[in-house]
């Protein structure tokens, strides 16, 4: 329990605990520390040594805050709080308070002149600190700020120092009697003036629990090995350890002997004796908020069950009476809950900000966290903060509006077991926030027992409500003739919110103790009970029920045993403030924004490779006389260096039908690739009608190709692949001329089976057929005859042919001589990726009169060619010659070979085209 | 050639007729290549499109009967989402949605955008509707459309196709979460296909992959394979919790974050934080894609 009494009080002090990294929030990260004596107090000489830690801002000098622990810790607990102010330019003292940490001395529980007048002893410091702006002489400009104690502290040091220029006090009390001997019925109903205004009737009820855990977190007794370390992550020194090493009193700890004294008196009696009255009193803020100047920030958690909303109200009230400026602020935490988020340390940044640093006035709007109790995905509560314009009920600029409903119920009888025992529990006080949650969920099993709890239902709400703040009811409680009961009632008041099925919701986890003088003469004692004040959403179609029972668990409540008949007295009065809500969202703001960052770079590229398209289509000029197609300086490398292609140039003339030919691994197709827009050349140009080729050049839509085989969709028929490759296009269907095209391709009734039944002929023919769809301007067909029959092979001659006839052009390539010689009137020879003759098919074959003549003696052939007239460029290649008869007839030098003694088997003309493809084949098969 | 009876005018006969004398070419247009209709038609009457349909419109039916097959165990103390299936059509939907989206919609997904561009490599048409021409960018555009249709379709198929089939099961009753907090059926209905819609969007860094692979290689099924593998090696990756605050980088992270919808009060944090994740994946690797494909040279 102790260790984590240590978790919980060690919790407040990180409520200001910035989001980011301690590097990142540390800034320049000067720090000094030192030990300060300040007078030991009243009737001692001795000295106190407080440990203290000075936190400096890149830029001095800047107004000081000081940063105050909470119970149980040191100041190695605020330790991120106060470079979390350092970072945003403050100078921010850290000090283990007397009793804690390495400081000496003992706890004093913030008595005026001890830990009070320790704290003015650290302004006086800061008064003669260059690092600090001063406001004149021996007047520093410092805030203070601090969770619970030292939330109290900072109260009680701006009470006494008219040099305090503002305070942020965290989660803490106005009346530390109240807050451990509650008494929430008044016999004098209290004014309803502010939302969470709590009775505050005298002679409470012990808040047993929590001032057990209170107490044993200053004690002194080690923590248990191993815990205290991963029990405090602020890294606090373990609570309460002596620090000179000296066993600690086992029973009073560090703890003076004088509030050793006190809290052995009300943990034993149970009741609250007037010495420790006064000493409660004396630590109390509410002796010094009516001299309160300096601007106060109240943070309080709604998850509180040892300092409630009442404590922060009670302070409120009283600070804003003296026209101090106020501002309210309810977190969703607290003792019992959360540790406060980064909102909270923001807040406290500008408040500090605006009052101590000339920033931004900050307006008193008041935000208040409300909770839906319900868990969204694995770890994330789900709430929203309500903001309200000020804290009603303060300064008379709003106040605050109540809305009353009926409860029914007649007059009930419960009974105080024997003993007090068993008791309902409500709350875990001191489990803090890891299982403070399991609070309410206990109090929905636990926290009613039979015969002790009555209750008091409103009828369903017809509409949502929010509560904020303490509800009130009028409770009569009177004794039941027959039964044994006490002088005195002691009770607990609670508002549940209780679903159609009899789900039981406990609001704010708490309790309100009473403790009733209830009349021998058995009239009913009459008061005015202010519930735990709350932030709590009540959805339409639940009902809210008061419930009054004789014991909680957590409170020393009745031992003798009674019976008590309770009753309500008209409706139950529920304060609400109407605000807007600020953030009913779970959106991290990053992600939202990157996603919006995302959309719009994909959009921005979209755009610009629009415009691009848009650009380069209005460059494209037409013109109509170009040569279909002119290559100049083609080459083409692959990737890894193997040159398929090297400076190919040739041109291709309207209406010509040309003849790509040349060996497999000549380099034809790459070229047809690069003509199609397919692969990109290494070097040189590719225009055709004009117009430069490239990938997706809207020029390539004039040529019509087939190359390196068919390309169809098998699980479509040929008239559908034919149908979508024209849709594809773009273009009108009119100009497809599709049924011409199928009627090339021959298929038959066979046009309408899948692709992938067809055999390679009929692919290769419906390829073709689609490379002529819509007429192109040039056709580029590559090895069209490859798996046609020789008929076919023969009427593809004559579709291509007639097709050039029309003023179309046509670009075959082949590896066959024959092929080309009788289907093309040009011709352009490719080998190793070089063109090596270029020229129409006649020229080639038999142009210029060269003749060749197979002889049985080449040499003497030779001479005798030679010698005839006007003969020239013989040339002997085997048992071949040629020459160039330069006009005179073959049959004339035939007849001279003979006459010579020459024997001539053939004469004819020389075919170049061959020759040299054959030779091209040759080498080829050599080089195999 | 047996099935091919001789034509009158064909290259059968060698016999052309008026083909020659057409009109010339009409005016091409880049924007009009590749309509979405065309491309979509294309892809519908593939059998992979039908088959795929056909089984997350099935699988609910299949789900269905295995529940209805299994015999009663013991009663389990905590809830799950088993149990929960069968508490209606809502809860049920939910399951087969929590079922099949870890793989079986990664799958669908690096189907559709991986197989699209590889597939026409690996059948040559590639090439033919690049020189028709079909602008490079263009092309990748349409298909990425049309896959991303058919994923959203599909995704949106197995929810309906399970409320559907849930509701007859099961009836229309309150869709329960694990959690214990229950929603409308019309509601819960609604967050299911809402959660479906997150998993399209979340799955869009598969489908970019998927796309990147597919422009990479004439192998639909490398592609496929390569993208349902990354899937995998992320999501073992997120197992690993030693990884911390890396996890939060692998496009996997968030993949289960649309259960957060299945709450009264919706938790949209990791829902955005995934949204953002799997968009700026699917940015850079689309932008790859583009790139790549742009730059490629087309030898398939």
């Amino acid at each position: 329990m102790l260790a984590l009494a240590l978790v919980l009080f060690t919790a407040p002090a990180l409520i200001a605990a910035a989001p980011a990294p301690p590097d990142g929030a540390a800034g320049p990260g000067r720090t000094v520390e030192e030990r300060v004596a300040v007078p030991g107090g009243p009737g001692t000489d001795a000295p106190v040594e407080l440990d203290t830690t000075l936190y400096l801002p890149e830029v001095t000098p800047a107004p000081a805050v000081l940063v105050a622990h909470g119970f149980g810790g040191s100041k190695a607990s605020v330790d991120e709080d106060a470079r979390a102010l350092a970072a945003r330019g403050f100078v921010a003292l850290a000090w283990s308070a007397r009793g804690f940490g390495a400081s000496t001395g003992e706890i004093a529980l913030n008595s005026p002149d001890h830990e009070v007048a320790d704290a003015r002893a650290l302004v006086d410091r800061l008064a003669g600190m260059p690092e600090v702006t001063q406001d004149g002489p021996d007047d520093p400009r410092v805030g203070a700020t601090g969770g619970s104690y030292g939330g109290a502290l900072s109260l009680l040091l701006a009470g006494t120092d008219p040099r305090v220029d503002a305070i942020a006090p965290v989660i803490t009390w106005n009346d530390l009697g109240q807050a451990l001997f509650p008494n929430a019925a008044a016999t004098v109903a209290p004014p309803l003036d502010t939302p969470a205004r709590g009775a505050f009737a005298a002679d409470g009820v012990f808040k047993r629990g929590w001032a057990g855990v209170f107490f044993s977190a200053g004690l002194g007794t080690p923590a248990p090995a191993g815990v205290s370390s991963g029990a405090a992550p602020a890294g606090a020194v373990p609570t309460g350890v002596a620090p000179t090493g000296v066993a600690p009193d086992p029973t009073c700890g560090r703890f003076t002997a004088e509030v050793c004294a006190a809290y052995t008196d009300a943990a034993t009696t149970g009741r609250l004796s007037p010495a420790t009255a006064a000493l409660l009193e004396r630590s109390s803020p509410r002796t010094v908020t009516g001299r309160i100047t300096a601007p106060t920030l109240l943070v309080q958690g709604e998850q509180d069950t040892l300092f409630g909303l009442d404590q922060a109200d009670a302070n409120a009230r009283e600070i804003a009476a003296n026209g101090t400026p106020v501002q309210m602020r309810w977190y969703a935490g607290g003792h019992d809950g959360g540790a406060a988020g980064p909102e909270v340390t923001e807040a406290i940044g500008t408040w500090f900000d605006a009052h101590l640093a000339g920033g931004e006035p900050v307006d008193p709007a008041f935000p208040h966290a409300v909770e839906s109790g319900l868990r969204a995905g694995s770890n994330t509560t789900t709430g929203r903060t309500v903001v309200a314009a000020d804290y009603p009920g303060l300064t008379g600029a709003s106040t605050l509006t109540t809305r009353s409903l009926a409860l029914d119920g007649d007059r009930q009888v419960i009974a105080t077991p024997a003993g007090g025992s068993p008791a309902a529990i409500t709350s875990l006080p001191g489990v803090g926030a890891a299982l403070g949650s399991l609070g309410s969920r206990l109090s929905a099993v636990a926290g009613a027992l039979p015969g002790q709890s009555a209750r008091f239902a409103t009828p369903v709400l017809d509409a949502p409500l929010l509560v904020t703040g303490a509800p009130r009811v009028e409770l009569t409680v009177a004794r039941v003739p027959g039964q044994p009961a006490p002088a005195e009632a002691v009770l607990f008041a609670a508002t549940s919110e209780v679903t159609p099925d009899g789900t039981r919701t406990l609001l704010g986890s708490a309790v309100a103790p009473l403790r009733v003088a209830v009349p021998a003469d058995g009239t009913p004692a009459t008061v005015t009970v202010t519930l735990p004040g709350v932030v709590a959403p009540v959805e339409a179609g639940n009902r809210l029920v008061v419930s009054v029972a004789t014991t909680d668990q957590a409170y020393a409540g009745g031992t003798d045993p009674a019976a008590w008949a309770v009753a309500v007295n008209g409706g139950l009065t529920v304060p609400e403030v109407p605000g807007r809500t600020v953030t009913a969202n779970t959106v991290p703001p990053g992600p939202a924004v990157g996603i919006a960052v995302v959309l719009g770079l994909a959009l921005a590229a979209w755009g610009t490779g629009w415009l691009v398209r848009r650009r380069g289509a209005a460059v494209a000029v037409d013109r109509p006389d170009a040569d279909p197609l002119v290559i100049e300086g083609l080459a083409k490398t692959y990737r890894g260096g193997f040159s398929a292609v090297k400076g190919v140039t040739f041109r291709v003339r309207s209406g010509q039908v040309l003849g790509l030919l040349g060996p497999n691994g000549a380099g034809k197709t790459t070229v047809l690739r690069m003509l199609m827009g397919l692969i990109r050349p290494t070097a040189g140009t590719i225009t055709a009608f004009g117009q430069p080729v490239g990938p997706g050049a809207p020029v390539l839509a004039r040529i019509g190709a087939f190359v390196e085989g068919p390309g169809f969709l098998p699980h479509l028929s040929g008239a559908d692949n034919l149908r979508l490759y024209w849709a594809a296009t773009g273009r009108p269907a009119t100009e497809a001329h599709l049924d011409e095209a199928l009627e090339i391709a021959g298929l038959g009734p066979s046009v309408q089976r899948r692709v992938g039944t067809y055999s390679q002929g009929m692919r290769q023919r419906l390829a073709i057929a689609q490379a002529m769809l819509g007429l192109p301007d040039m056709l580029v067909l590559d090895e069209p005859t490859n798996g046609l029959d020789p008929p076919q092979i023969h009427a593809m001659r004559e579709v291509l042919r007639r097709y050039a006839a029309g003023g179309r052009t046509v670009l075959v390539s082949s590896h066959l001589l024959a092929e080309v010689e009788q289907t093309c009137d040009h011709v352009v020879v490719m080998h190793h990726g070089r063109v090596v003759a270029d020229g129409s098919v006649e020229d080639i074959i038999a142009g210029g009169g060269a003749a060749t003549f197979t002889v049985d003696a080449p040499t003497r052939a030779a001479t005798v060619l030679g010698d005839l007239d006007g003969v020239r460029a013989v040339e002997i290649d085997g048992a071949a010659v040629h020459a160039e008869l330069n006009g005179t007839p073959r049959a004339s030098a035939v007849r001279a070979l003979v006459t010579a003694g020459v024997d001539v088997a053939s004469a004819g003309p020389r075919r170049r085209l061959e020759d040299a493809f054959l030779q091209l084949v040759g080498e080829e098969t050599v080089g195999e | 050639m047996s099935d091919t009876p001789p034509q009158d005018r064909s290259t059968v006969t060698g016999t052309v007729g008026a083909l020659a004398a057409g009109p010339p070419a009409g005016t091409h247009r880049p924007g009009r290549t590749l309509p979405l209709r065309v491309e979509l038609v294309r892809q519908l009457r593939r059998r992979r499109t039908q088959v795929t349909f056909g089984l997350v419109a099935a699988l609910p039916v299949i789900l269905w009967i295995a529940f209805a097959l299994a015999p009663d165990g013991p009663p389990s103390s905590s809830l799950n989402l088993v149990d929960l299936a069968q508490g209606s059509g809502a809860n049920f939907a939910v399951f087969a949605l929590f079922a099949s989206a870890s793989f079986l919609l990664v799958v669908v997904v690096a189907l559709f955008f991986g197989d699209t561009v590889a597939s026409e490599a690996s059948w040559s048409s590639l090439r033919y509707l690049l020189a028709a021409p079909v602008p490079r960018a263009r092309l990748l555009r349409q298909k990425a459309v049309v896959a991303a249709a058919l994923s959203t379709a599909a995704l949106l198929v197995l929810p309906l196709s399970a409320l559907v089939v849930g509701s007859l099961a099961y009836g229309t009753g309150n869709l329960v979460s694990p959690t214990g907090e229950s929603l409308t059926f019309l509601d819960g209905a609604g967050r299911v296909l809402l959660g479906a819609l997150y998993v399209a969007v979340q799955l869009s860094w598969v489908a970019a992959l998927a796309l990147l692979l597919s422009v990479s290689t004439d192998a639909p099924l490398g592609a496929v394979g390569g993208a349902v593998m990354a899937s995998i090696v992320s999501q073992i990756l997120n197992q690993i919790t030693a990884l911390e605050d890396l996890r939060d980088y692998l496009p996997t992270r968030f993949s289960t974050a649309w259960s957060d919808l299945l709450a009264t009060a919706v938790d949209w944090g990791d829902m955005t934080r995934g949204v953002f994740s799997s968009l700026t994946w699917a940015l850079v690797l689309g932008a790859l894609a583009v790139w790549r494909f742009g730059r490629k040279d087309i030898t398939s």
